[in-house]
């Protein structure tokens, strides 16, 4: 019997890799795009989770609205990563120091 | 009427200090020399025309603070208004005067604007000093005291590019700001033991202070004395008295229209003023009052003294001034106050008079003031000349002896001489102020044969330069020659005529003036008046005791007392011609056999060595030490160390935190949302 705690977990573990993922690479931005993804999207299984488990279907319909938001924001951070490819001919995280103090 | 009398030198001061550019150097001039005039016309009306009565214009309220209240008001009587007449006459003469003095100035570039400043400051000094004698309160008086003391420190300090001149108007200051401390602290005393510092309700309380005791530093004291004491204080910075006196020979540094204005005639008066103003209390204070008598007498011989042998002509009528103030303060201490202000209104005309003289033989000398290179300048400078000699003959005392015909300073320093052998039984007083006016007459007519008379001394080049001064020079002068002869025989019977006409003067309830009405003259009959009527203060300008009869035992002083200060005269003149015209070796002979006496006097009693050696290195050794030590190094450490070491390291660090990293933020923001939701849930908890 899977539970709401199994849901919660791997939503945790799922949060968990994309913060680790979020600052410890140090090679690629489209790894963070990914790392930023995979946080709304178990988020997104929380609200699932607890819409299931409470019978409120707000939470899904909430979920849509993530999923939306996140594609959308995908295809934004993808367009400023070609841009920004054009511009500098890297997309390495390590050379994005420009605002250094 | 007062309120022009007492503004209009303050608009000339604004207008010409702020405004004469928009309007122009000279007009602004002009412009201050008119509302002078104005103030010393209105002036001689008020003096005048207004009564012995005691006038109170009040102008607006000025302090009002739990038990103190203070109203900004004018009180007019009869001290009032000889002051008023003496400081704006004076004053509007000087205005006059300087136009002349002040045209051409070696101390200025040629396109320096300097004279719109000079006539500003000059018509402040005025604006304070009226302040100072209209005031109906301690604090107000303090004011204008502390005004004065600002406009002789600008004043002396005129040539600020000139260091001897920066240094004696901060002296003047400092010396002053001693005196000013014993004048605030009985102020503060007054109001501690009064309620109030209007001179009414201290007038009143007179009497009752005489009885009181007051605690102060280590010991009990009587309240009126100690009160009176730390009042003259004051008095004696202000007025250059034993002690406080270092400050006015250095104040001769700034130019000579504001020697005869400020230390000659008026300013260095305010503390006679001051003694006068507060006779209602000083009768209660007989201590204080002995005391008063007592440096008063040694100021008058010591400074006559040093007068002897200076050798700048500024320097020898300074001493001079301390010297007669010496006389004024005789005389008011020993409770003849109407015979020192009689001496201070002669003295004001007769001394302003001898500096603008002296300031014409300056100017007329290009700015020499070596007396040693002076000499046969009579014939160069003949209007100067005569001027110089009608306020020598005043200063030393010529008329004819028991009459009341004679020089001004002839009657009033007669007038002291006699209220002193009255008021101290021929005491130490009185044969010290004999001594001096000899003293007086030998150094005042050295002066006029060391100037005057003799062959000239300088290179020709000077001499025969020499030229006479303009008439705006001169005119002063002789307005101030006609007060120089005139004043001591018109006001003689008001000041140190019979007892009712002094009473009847300046408005005092007297015994005599009773007497008189019935019909009597004064007698020796006297009768005490018992006390002074409930909750109103002693009428008139000055009080006497019941038991003061110095004014009336002073008219039967024996003839020798009356003849000697004329003798001591002669005597002083005859050794001044006998050293300087007809044994011209004399001097050099005496100086060199006396010669501890002599080096004495020429160094002015080593008081500012002596001064030098006891205050003044230890202050500055405390200067240096909190300059060094306090401020160098513990405030300018405590700056420094936060603007050179912490800072820069803090900055350092903040750097290091802002690398521009993605990662490294997201890191950040991670924790801090970490850190802040473990706050929350375990704060919950807890609750």
């Amino acid at each position: 019997m899977i539970t709401l705690e199994h849901y919660l977990t791997v939503a945790a573990v799922l949060f968990v890799i994309g913060i680790f993922g979020l600052f410890l690479n140090r090679k690629n931005i489209i790894i963070l795009l990914m790392s930023i993804e995979l946080m709304l999207l178990s988020v997104n299984i929380n609200l699932v989770a607890f819409s299931s488990f409470l019978n409120d279907l707000v939470g899904q319909i909430f979920t849509l609205f993530v999923l939306t938001v996140a594609a959308a924001e995908a295809a934004i951070g993808l367009a400023i990563l070609v841009s920004f490819f054009r511009n500098r001919g890297t997309i390495a995280v390590e050379d994005v120091s420009v605002m250094k103090g | 009427m007062e309120l022009i009398i007492l503004f209009s030198p303050l608009l000339g001061a604004i207008v010409g200090g702020f405004f004469w550019r928009s309007i122009g150097e000279s007009q602004a001039i002009y412009l201050t020399i008119a509302l002078l005039f104005l103030s010393c016309f209105l002036s001689w009306i008020v003096f005048f025309s207004h009564g012995a009565h005691v006038e109170k214009i009040t102008l607006f309220r000025w302090i009002n603070s739990g038990d103190l209240s203070a109203n900004w008001s004018i009180r007019l009587d009869r001290l009032t208004s000889i002051m008023l007449v003496v400081v704006t006459s004076v004053s509007a003469l000087v205005h006059l005067y300087s136009v002349g003095y002040m045209a051409h100035d070696e101390n200025w570039k040629e396109d320096e604007h300097y004279k719109a400043r000079f006539f500003a400051y000059l018509s402040f000094f005025t604006f304070t000093m009226l302040m100072l004698v209209t005031s109906d309160n301690l604090i107000q008086m303090f004011f204008g005291w502390e005004g004065v003391g600002v406009a002789s420190y600008l004043l002396i300090g005129f040539y600020y590019r000139k260091q001897s001149a920066n240094a004696a108007a901060i002296k003047a200051f400092v010396v002053n700001r001693v005196g000013d401390f014993g004048f605030a602290l009985g102020i503060f005393g007054l109001f501690m033991l009064t309620g109030s510092i209007n001179f009414d309700d201290i007038f009143y309380a007179a009497p009752k202070l005489a009885d009181t005791r007051l605690t102060f530093l280590w010991s009990d004291w009587n309240a009126a004395n100690l009160i009176a004491f730390l009042l003259f204080v004051g008095a004696m910075g202000k007025s250059a008295q034993l002690f406080l006196h270092t400050w006015l020979p250095d104040a001769m540094e700034g130019p000579t229209p504001v020697s005869a204005l400020i230390h000659a005639a008026t300013m260095v008066t305010a503390g006679v003023f001051l003694v006068c103003r507060m006779s209602p209390l000083m009768e209660y204070a007989p201590t204080a009052l002995s005391f008063i008598t007592v440096l008063g007498a040694f100021t008058a011989f010591i400074a006559a003294t040093i007068g002897l042998v200076q050798n700048d002509i500024k320097r020898v009528i300074a001493y001079s001034t301390m010297s007669q103030l010496g006389y004024m303060f005789v005389a008011a201490g020993v409770g003849a106050y109407s015979v020192a202000m009689y001496h201070l209104f002669t003295h004001a005309f007769f001394k302003a008079m001898l500096f603008l003289g002296a300031g014409s033989v300056i100017h007329a000398m290009h700015h020499e003031q070596d007396m040693r290179n002076y000499g046969g300048l009579r014939k160069k400078i003949p209007y100067t000349f005569w001027a110089m000699m009608i306020g020598t003959l005043a200063i030393t005392g010529v008329g004819v002896p028991l009459t009341h015909f004679g020089f001004a300073g002839f009657l009033s320093k007669d007038a002291v001489i006699e209220s002193a052998w009255a008021g101290t039984n021929a005491g130490f007083p009185f044969w010290s102020l004999v001594v001096a006016a000899l003293l007086t007459s030998f150094y005042s007519w050295r002066l006029m044969l060391m100037t005057f008379f003799g062959e000239p001394k300088e290179d020709s080049q000077v001499y025969s330069h020499a030229k006479e001064s303009p008439m705006v020079m001169l005119i002063p002068l002789g307005i101030l020659g006609i007060g120089a002869i005139l004043s001591g025989m018109i006001w003689y019977s008001s000041f140190f005529g019979k007892d009712y006409q002094v009473a009847k003067f300046f408005g005092m309830e007297s015994e005599y003036y009773q007497k008189s009405l019935d019909g009597s003259d004064d007698n020796a009959n006297k009768i005490n008046i018992v006390g002074i009527e409930e909750k109103i203060p002693p009428a008139g300008a000055i009080f006497m005791g019941p038991e003061n009869h110095v004014l009336h035992d002073a008219h039967y002083a024996p003839i020798w007392v009356k003849i000697s200060p004329f003798l001591a005269m002669l005597a002083g003149l005859f050794m001044a011609l006998w050293f300087y015209v007809w044994d011209k070796k004399k001097p050099a002979q005496w100086a060199s056999t006396l010669d501890p006496v002599y080096r004495l006097l020429l160094n002015k009693w080593y008081f500012d060595e002596i001064y030098e050696a006891i205050f003044v290195s230890r202050a500055k050794a405390i200067g240096r030490f909190f300059w060094k030590k306090g401020d160098v190094g513990i405030i300018d450490g405590i700056i420094n160390g936060i603007a050179m070491g912490i800072i820069p390291f803090v900055t350092r660090v903040s750097t290091r935190l802002q690398s521009g990293y993605i990662f490294s933020y997201a890191l950040g923001m991670v924790l801090g949302i970490v850190a802040l939701l473990s706050w929350m849930i375990f704060s919950v908890g807890i609750n």
